[in-house]
């Protein structure tokens, strides 16, 4: 039998996991804005991405409130230990959002460059942040005995957190890449597909070498893991997922591609997270010092009445959200109402 | 480094969310008036209101925009720099913002998207459905985020075990002594907000004779809707939310009202200049035992006054008082102005008062300045507590983040914010100044 904080943590594996799925795509756009060719192109993907991406941040909204409820101790310890990157995280987060309201509204190509630049890079920043904390996380951080982050900003830009940072680069613009292959069609869609192909390859290279240098800066992540099934399902589910996107390339198939990709994302967090069980923070000064989910959790009451919320008010969001997604599907056409 | 860490942390926790706290009454405000105007688009199949519709949309869109990037350095926030708070609340604290984002965000995001791009896509019926979930989304955010601020005013449903809160009966801490009416309060401001705004655009376009059959619909539905709903926010709203303060938060209601010495039959100031050492109010303008008989039902009460609490406990007098009666002052004329139109209105001369339309149109801005103050009241009010009575600001910031940190975020924010601000203020003109465009009938029908 599973307990409360079991639970908890695989939710908020779920709600990360779905920030990572979904606003994962738009970020890969965003960075794709920065290789545009054409203003038509540039248009494109605000359109492509307008109904849905703020949607799609409320991810992130909700994973950061679910975790202050359910892991109350990692929010504060990880958020204030963490505080210049996250400074960084929200000002990109602040232009990226407003870029898609103001960019249209003047008629000067100077503004909208500017606006252009803005939503590039806001993109960018986020995309290799969310990997370097990661990076972070799964390499243990400064946690004294009595729970104190003692960490410094430059210590967050060690190698490995990099290196994740460029996995998670690579893993978005692979994402969005095929997002914007589904969207689009002709000339526009084969060259979303030589991206998307071109860095399935960088996200196997990085994965393959993030792997390596994890045994080194994180071996205690794997302890007994070969005798977990789960790590074993996951694994095999990841090799058969990325072995698929290069074929669905191929064939043309961009949606099949989109949905390998979405699984090779939860995948990928499937393990980190496997490996990390049961902590959720581990120290690096000394890991019995660990948040884990016991130490770092709310009441049983608390996670008890987060776990019915969460119950009654998924499921509502999952129902709406697929509608929408069908309402918009299909090809993105440039219209009036547009960005 | 000599920087004091939570005066800084303070600095930019309000700034923040200060001018956070500018875009979503605009949202919540105009989001309902939308649903209305939309509605009347849709089963009159008007080309009139179809046009509105799309026309104040636009403002929606650019707003909610703002409050979104705005929103998220808020939920961080309680992280980055009040760490110890969060570590001591985050029991009771936490499930609210999660559930704001569980209940609310989603569907105000994502009907959001569904009503901007599905004009042309969803029936009239879906299209208006989805504004509908806008505004109901945009209000239930605002209750979530409303039940973890009145917490911490009136905490409830929770015990001090293990060195933290912990919940003890979830309905108790949502439905604790301050939330419904504190609710009723702010969502009504953010009806007045959107209400202005809707007048002073229409005063505008009637000004500059654009747009003209539109903005006199929309002046006149948002004359009615407004005067509806400032006299609510007086009575019974501000009534019994003033009631509440004086019962659950008393050092609050003495600093906000004046009242520096305990006295029966307590009187209400209308106007006074701050006298701070010793407390004192000059130059005032009071009504006898009016205060007694309005928070406790008889002039004969007893209220305490500043002189009656520990001085660790009293909140800062000055801004207290003064953001407060600012706020009544403005919400007294929001009263009177509306009045005026609907007047006018009647007599059918309201678009020659041409002196009326530039005092609508310059009055715009000063619902979002009454929710401000309000705002800083209530705030300001609570301290020096952050848990009113249970655990101090001092104690609640984060301390491995350094004084110099705190300050080059808060500058950096600073100089973004109104950086952004101009260019909402510059955009949102640019979107006016375009005036509507009429919407096709056969749009309409479709």
């Amino acid at each position: 039998m599973i307990d409360l904080n079991t639970v908890w943590f695989l939710l908020i594996g779920v709600l990360i996991t779905g920030y990572a799925i979904l606003d994962g795509f738009d970020l890969g756009v965003g960075v794709l804005h920065l290789f545009a060719k054409s203003n038509e192109e540039r248009r494109l993907h605000l359109n492509a991405i307008g109904p849905v991406w703020d949607g799609n941040e409320v991810w992130l909204l909700t994973g950061g409130g679910a975790l202050f409820a359910a892991f109350p101790v990692v929010y504060a310890t990880i958020f204030s230990g963490f505080y210049l990157a996250l400074i960084l995280l929200l000002v990109a987060l602040i232009f990226r959002a407003v870029s898609f309201e103001f960019r249209g509204k003047v008629n000067s190509p100077g503004w909208q460059k500017l606006w252009d630049w803005l939503f590039g890079l806001g993109s960018l920043l986020p995309a290799v942040l969310f990997g370097v904390a990661v990076g972070n996380v799964l390499r243990g951080v400064p946690i004294a005995e009595n729970g104190n982050y003692l960490g410094t900003f430059l210590q967050l830009l060690n190698p490995y957190a990099i290196l994740i940072g460029i996995l998670s680069l690579v893993m978005f613009v692979m994402h969005g890449a095929l997002y914007m292959a589904v969207k689009t069609e002709g000339e526009y869609q084969a060259r979303m597909s030589k991206w998307a192909s071109g860095s399935w390859i960088a996200l196997v290279a990085v994965y393959f070498l993030a792997t390596f240098y994890t045994f080194f800066a994180a071996p205690f992540l794997f302890e007994n893991i070969l005798s977990k099934p789960l790590f074993w399902i996951f694994f095999i589910l990841l090799l058969l997922a990325i072995i698929y996107i290069p074929i669905a390339i191929k064939a043309g198939q961009y949606p099949r591609g989109f949905f390998a990709s979405c699984a090779t994302i939860t995948m990928m967090i499937g393990l980190a997270a496997v490996s990390l069980f049961p902590k959720l923070v581990p120290s690096n000064i000394d890991l019995a010092n660990s948040l884990t989910i016991y130490n770092a959790s709310s009441s049983h009451l608390t996670l008890t009445v987060m776990l019915i919320i969460a119950l009654i008010g998924m499921p509502i969001v999952l129902a709406y959200t697929i509608y929408i997604y069908r309402v918009f599907k299909g090809k993105t056409v440039i219209g009036e109402d547009s960005y | 480094m000599g920087l004091d860490s939570v005066l800084l942390a303070r600095i930019q926790f309000a700034a923040t969310v200060g001018f956070h706290f500018i875009f979503p009454p605009i949202t919540i405000g105009l989001a309902w008036l939308l649903v209305i105007i939309e509605y009347l688009g849709w089963r009159k199949q008007s080309e009139i209101y179809a046009g509105m519709g799309k026309f104040f949309s636009k403002i929606l869109a650019l707003t909610f925009a703002m409050g979104v990037a705005t929103g998220v350095v808020m939920e961080f926030q309680f992280g980055t720099n009040w760490a110890e708070y969060s570590k001591f609340v985050g029991d009771i604290f936490g499930a609210p913002l999660a559930a704001e984002g569980v209940f609310a965000f989603f569907m105000e995001s994502a009907f959001l998207g569904l009503y901007l791009f599905g004009r042309n896509k969803l029936s009239r019926g879906l299209h208006w459905f989805s504004i509908f979930m806008v505004a109901l989304g945009s209000t239930i955010s605002a209750f979530w985020i409303l039940v973890a601020n009145s917490w911490q005013q009136t905490p409830a449903g929770f015990v001090i075990r293990n060195g933290r809160a912990e919940l003890t009966d979830f309905w108790a801490a949502v439905f604790n002594p301050s939330t419904v009416i504190r609710f009723l309060h702010t969502v009504d401001a953010a009806l007045i907000t959107g209400a202005f705004i809707i007048l002073g655009v229409s005063a505008y376009l009637l000004l500059k004779n654009k747009g003209t059959d539109v903005a006199k619909e929309a002046m006149k539905l948002a004359l009615i809707f407004g005067l509806v709903v400032a006299v609510l926010e007086l009575f019974p709203i501000g009534h019994e939310h003033g009631r509440e303060v004086a019962h659950h938060q008393p050092a609050k209601f003495a600093a906000i009202e004046g009242l520096y010495t305990s006295r029966t039959a307590a009187p209400l100031v209308l106007f006074g200049i701050v006298n701070l050492a010793p407390p004192e109010l000059k130059a005032k303008i009071e009504i006898p035992g009016l205060l007694s008989w309005m928070a406790f039902g008889s002039i004969d009460a007893h209220i305490p006054g500043i002189n009656s609490f520990p001085p660790d406990d009293i909140p800062p007098l000055w801004l207290t008082f003064v953001s407060f009666h600012n706020m009544v002052v403005l919400g007294m004329y929001f009263i009177g102005i509306t009045l005026l139109g609907v007047f006018f209105l009647l007599r059918k001369r309201l678009f020659d008062k041409r002196w009326y339309l530039k005092i609508l149109l310059y009055t715009f801005p000063l619902p979002i300045l009454a929710c401000q103050f309000g705002w800083m009241a209530t705030e300001v009010g609570r301290q020096p507590w952050v848990v009113y009575n249970v655990l101090r600001t001092v104690d609640a910031a984060s301390i491995n983040v350094t004084g110099g940190e705190i300050l080059f975020s808060l500058i950096l924010f600073g100089l973004i914010y109104i950086f952004l601000f101009a260019l909402y203020v510059y955009v949102f003109y640019k979107e006016v100044s375009h005036g509507p465009q009429m919407v096709k009938a056969q749009e309409v029908r479709s």
